[in-house]
């Protein structure tokens, strides 16, 4: 498998990263020596395995339904970009 | 008679799957302390977790895991005790982590069943899919501002189950019969308030139509429908277009569209224009979710009954038809509201004054049964003093009404008016003879055969002694006196 | 006594002695600081005056007899931590500006038990590389050159910063985290020793992630006995982090003493690579003569799934990252690049804020999870990823730790090994198994190469089995006697 131009492109839209139509061929090269390098992985046999996904062999622990978090509201504010009052502000969105 | 749209070139039948969002009833997000109530000032009830800060963990709330559960076994279905949270990939304003954490592959709840009653006496099962744990979204706002959206979060985190039907719905009736059945078995396990105008429960449509025999055609979703008769108009709208679409030699493209309810149409939405690949894939900040049998045993122990035992019992225990025992299942507070009225009570006549009395009142002053002016006590000592003879059903009218504007007891009210029912023999005897002897030639037209003149001297007699008088006396003091 | 030479362990006696005090202590290594980062560029923000306010608060507390582990201990703090009222930037222009108004669990830890920071340390963009060349902040330089050869070099990556820092003697100790070789090959790099623990030892909450199910918080410090000092302080449950283990945190510094005396160590055949520097292999035999003098006995083993650990690594580390990495859209903290729409915000923002390595791996990451490719991909690696799990759980039933090198290679110069990614990526193929499999890994420095650089060992052990990695770790320093400097370091 391997990327064109036109999969970059629609990948990076998809991570919606601006890829300049300059970078598309660079960036292509270096995702396909990557990708090329990793299919060393259809050597293994993987019949019957089943997949592994995190580090930690536990079972999922839960909490207890008791509000301990939130009315942070500066605190969760102080750091945006654009604010207007109490809410975040971006540019306007069409539905 | 199946529904069906006439189209130019024939029939066409309407498939239509329900995907609900139901919010979670608890104290706290699904995957953060943070409050998940309503009505909070704008970012209020954000914790660092519910607006994606960097290095922010979910850790899963237990009771969001109960509710779905106890929604799963009073949906019939299947509890998995293995379940997973993938997460499903996408960017938007009010999605913070630029993902939303749901169960895509293993949902806690599998394959289940909805009993639906229509109009005309009959049932369909319609299937559930499946139903899934998942983070509710923010809120944008549009219309703030001349050129920027406004983001509240209080909403990001909230736990949502999202319950899939199988495309087994085929009107606009059925599909609102689904949805209200639904939303009463929600409202009944408390697991969900079913309040749609609020958002707490909403609907995507989906909906195809297709000729009689033929495979499924091409479906769009309508998404995010808030009322059950919006779903309904909804279905109709899109299944219209669909239809015309295809007879106008088009083709109709599978697309998630808005519902204008002021237009009565729907139309393409365009933020959901771009192609959708979301990157499923299990979220590695959680582990699986490995329920206990014995614990999803305990949560089914504890199950209230639900509308379809109730509606059952009510049958079964209280002799009531098919029809009223509908109407007084589909919400719990009005069962538990008749149950009380009917205790030691004949049922049926507790049935009706709730369905008919009752219901007028509710209806024609906008309130709910929660907020009835007469309470369930009330009524049924009311029902009492008809039942030992202190008032007779006439009086028992008046004395309702007096109820429902002063609030009083129904004994209080009987006394201050003197509305006790008159049972004095000597006293009816008296007020019939009254009445037959002003109206001579009315006895005379009775006896000569005018057996409907009865009904006119018992009315007669009522009025005079103003409504207070024991029908049956009377009719008995009538029938003597005429026949001698 | 030169303070900036002591080792946590004696600095530690000396505050308790009252030697020095905690802010004669952090003041040395503020000077040092100010004295030799603008040769290294290992910190990113120095907070000097918040420094000095924590070790008059440890001198009190030290006055008051209420010593604790660290009380009064100066340490570096790699950049990923998220650090209350102190700017937190991954390495990335994206957080520039991010100010976070709370404090991770690994650092709140520490500060419980009564530590100094010195400021933030710098580190590849997002804990993405291995030589701490992504760092928007500039790369960090090796303190140690060759002989005869004053280029710089690479420190490792991504804590090279930390590495950096404690190698030059600009901190007692370090925090860093450990994605796919993280600690372990900078410690290798720089001389000095760290320990990526077992998954769930420390907890991740605050600490901005990179891969979630391969992030690992660990410590790096000159010795191994410091590290497990420093582990012991930042180990421990966290409720706030679903794959946080709840057990209790064994004491590791008791550990490093315990010797090897009848364990068995395995040599796993298959880190013996191809083309492997001979000074490699020879220094590896050398650490496996130790411990059999030691009295442990070598046992040769097999994890055949190794060689496909760093080719795995590089499909699920870059699918995570590619989610995790979603919330830096310039929307409610970071640095925003405006445009037209929201979607152009998006993507401006992001083109501009994240450095190439990261937006390749982002770009990998989405690519292998997208529609048509997640079989082939993702879910072939987690496939492959139990298989790894599965060499190691079969290997330590025959022993009880494993001893192999940390890196295929000694420090390399800035420039070098960038003409392609992949050859940058073969730096963690001994490091990058052991996050596959959660299990603890430590890297201690072992001897000098023929010009003059460090090269480490590297111990695996059983997940939360720390004790044993430390005990084999230690007696493999105490064998090597590893007294060699760095050029570039405070008092040099
Ligand atoms: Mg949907
Ligand atoms: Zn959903």
């Amino acid at each position: 498998m391997s990327l064109d131009p036109a999969t970059v492109r629609r990948i990076a839209k998809l991570a919606r990263i601006r890829v300049s139509d300059a970078d598309v061929d660079a960036l292509g090269a270096d995702l396909n020596a990557i990708l090329g390098w990793i299919e060393q992985l259809d050597e293994v046999d993987v019949s019957g395995v089943a997949p592994l996904t995190g580090g930690s062999q536990m079972a999922m622990r839960m909490r207890p339904d008791v509000v301990t978090d939130g009315d942070l509201q500066d605190d969760v504010l102080s750091n945006a970009p654009d604010r207007a009052g109490v809410f975040y502000a971006v540019p306007k969105v069409v539905e | 008679m199946a529904y069906s749209i006439e189209g130019r070139t024939g029939a066409w039948e309407v498939v239509i799957g329900l995907e609900v969002h139901a919010q979670v009833i608890s104290k706290a997000k699904l995957f953060s302390g943070a409050a998940a109530t309503f009505g909070a000032e704008a970012n209020a009830q954000v914790s660092f977790v519910d607006a994606a800060f960097p290095g922010m963990l979910p850790v899963l709330n237990e009771e969001c895991v109960a509710q779905a559960v106890r929604t799963g076994l009073g949906l019939n279905a299947q509890i998995n005790l293995v379940s997973r949270f993938d997460r499903k990939n996408y960017f938007y304003a009010d999605l913070p982590q630029g993902y939303q954490i749901s169960q895509y592959e293993h949902p806690i709840v599998g394959k289940g069943v909805v009993e639906i009653e229509l109009a005309d006496g009959s049932t369909r099962q319609i299937g559930v899919t499946r139903l899934h744990l998942e983070q509710d979204a923010g809120k944008s706002l549009h219309d703030q501002h001349p050129t920027k959206s406004f983001i509240d979060l209080n909403r990001s985190g909230v736990g949502l189950m999202e319950i899939v039907s199988e495309p087994d719905l085929r009107s606009p009736e059925e599909t609102g019969a689904y949805l209200r059945k639904l939303r009463a078995i929600l409202r009944y396990l408390g697991t969900c308030d079913g309040n749609m105008e609020e958002g707490s429960m909403r609907a995507d449509v989906n909906v195809s139509v297709r000729k009689a025999g033929e495979a499924y055609r091409t479906r769009c979703e309508v998404k995010n429908v808030n009322s059950v008769r919006f779903v309904m108009q909804a279905v109709e709208a899109e299944a219209a277009r669909q239809v015309e679409v295809w007879e106008s030699g088009g083709e109709v493209v599978q697309e998630t569209r808005l519902f204008d309810p002021a237009r009565g149409e729907t139309r393409p939405m365009r933020s959901k224009e771009d192609a959708h690949d979301y990157r499923y894939f299990p979220d590695p900040d959680l582990l699986p979710l490995v329920l206990d049998a014995d614990w999803v045993e305990q949560l089914r122990a504890a199950l209230p009954e639900l509308p379809d035992e109730k509606r059952a019992r009510f049958m079964r225990d209280f002799g009531l038809s098919g029809y009223d025992a509908s109407v007084l299942v589909a919400e719990r507070a009005t069962a538990d509201f008749f149950e009380a009225v009917a205790a030691g009570q004949d049922a049926k006549l507790a049935a009706n004054w709730v369905t008919v009395e009752l219901f007028a009142v509710l209806n024609k002053r906008g309130l709910s049964i929660e907020n009835s002016p007469v309470s369930a006590v009330a009524l049924g000592q009311m029902l009492d003093l008809m039942a030992n003879g202190t008032i007779n059903g006439r009086i028992a009218k008046d004395v309702f009404e007096a109820m429902v504007d002063s609030g009083d007891l129904p004994a209080v009210i009987v006394e201050r008016k003197g509305l006790r029912q008159v049972t004095d023999t000597g006293a009816i005897d008296a007020a019939c003879a009254a009445v037959l002897s002003a109206n001579p030639d009315k006895v005379a037209e009775y006896r000569s055969g005018k057996d409907k003149m009865f009904g006119f001297f018992v009315g007669q007699v009522m009025k005079a002694m103003a409504g207070k008088g024991n029908p049956a006396l009377v009719n008995e003091a009538l029938k003597k006196l005429l026949s001698a | 006594m030169i303070l900036t030479d002591l080792t946590l362990a004696q600095a530690r006696a000396g505050l308790r002695d009252r030697q020095f005090s905690a802010v004669e202590l952090t003041d040395a290594f503020l000077a040092a600081i100010a004295e030799v980062n603008p040769r290294l560029n290992a910190f990113i923000t120095v907070t000097g005056e918040a420094a000095r306010a924590q070790a008059a608060a440890a001198d009190a507390a030290l006055a008051a007899g209420d010593t604790r582990a660290l009380t009064g201990i100066p340490l570096a703090i790699k950049d990923l931590f998220c650090t209350k009222g102190v700017r937190t930037t991954a390495g990335s222009k994206i957080l520039a500006p991010f100010v976070p108004p709370y404090e991770s669990t690994v650092t709140a830890n520490l500060l419980r038990d009564g530590a100094v920071f010195l400021g933030k340390v710098n580190m590849d963009e997002f804990a993405m590389g291995s030589s701490n060349m992504t760092s928007a902040f500039g790369p960090v330089t090796n303190p140690w050159t060759r002989a005869g050869d004053n280029r710089a070099l690479v420190p490792g990556g991504s804590s090279g910063g930390s590495a950096a820092a404690v190698a030059a003697r600009l901190a007692l100790g370090a925090t860093a985290t450990d994605t796919g070789g993280s600690i372990r090959q900078p410690a290798s790099f720089c001389g000095i020793a760290g320990i990526k623990p077992t998954y769930g030892r420390c907890s991740r909450w605050g600490v901005v992630a990179f891969a979630s199910s391969l992030d690992h918080p660990g410590p790096l410090a000159r010795t191994v006995e410091d590290c497990a000092i420093l582990l012991g302080s930042m180990s421990g449950f966290d409720p706030k982090d679903s794959t946080s283990a709840n057990l209790k945190v064994p004491d590791f510094a008791a550990a490093c003493r315990r010797g090897v005396k009848g364990l068995r160590i395995g040599v796993p055949r298959e880190y013996r690579m191809d083309g492997m520097a001979p000074e490699i292999e020879a220094i590896w035999q050398q650490g496996l003569a130790w411990l059999r003098a030691e009295g442990a006995e070598i046992v040769d083993v097999s994890l055949p799934h190794t060689k496909y650990g760093l080719a795995t690594y590089y499909i699920v580390a870059p699918a995570e990252a590619s989610s995790n990495l979603a919330r830096y859209d310039g929307v409610r903290f970071g640095a925003r690049t405006n445009g037209a729409d929201l979607i152009e915000l998006y993507e401006n923002t992001r083109a501009e804020g994240f450095g190439a390595e990261v937006k390749r791996r982002i770009l990998i990451g989405t690519y292998v999870l997208s529609a048509g490719y997640y079989d082939a991909y993702y879910l072939k690696a987690q496939k492959v990823r139990a298989l790894i799990l599965k060499d190691f759980n079969d290997v330590f039933q025959q022993v009880d730790a494993l001893l192999t090198p940390t890196a295929p290679s000694a420090a390399f110069a800035q420039g070098e090994k960038m003409d392609d990614p992949v050859t940058m990526y073969l730096n963690d193929v001994f490091t990058v198994p052991a996050n596959m499999a959660g299990v603890p890994g430590l890297s201690v420095p072992a001897g000098l190469d023929s010009q003059g650089l460090p090269l480490g060992l590297q111990v695996l052990g059983r997940s939360f089995d720390e004790e044993t990695v430390f005990a084999v770790g230690a007696a493999i320093e105490r064998a090597a006697g590893f007294t060699a400097l760095p050029g570039i370091r405070a008092g040099g």
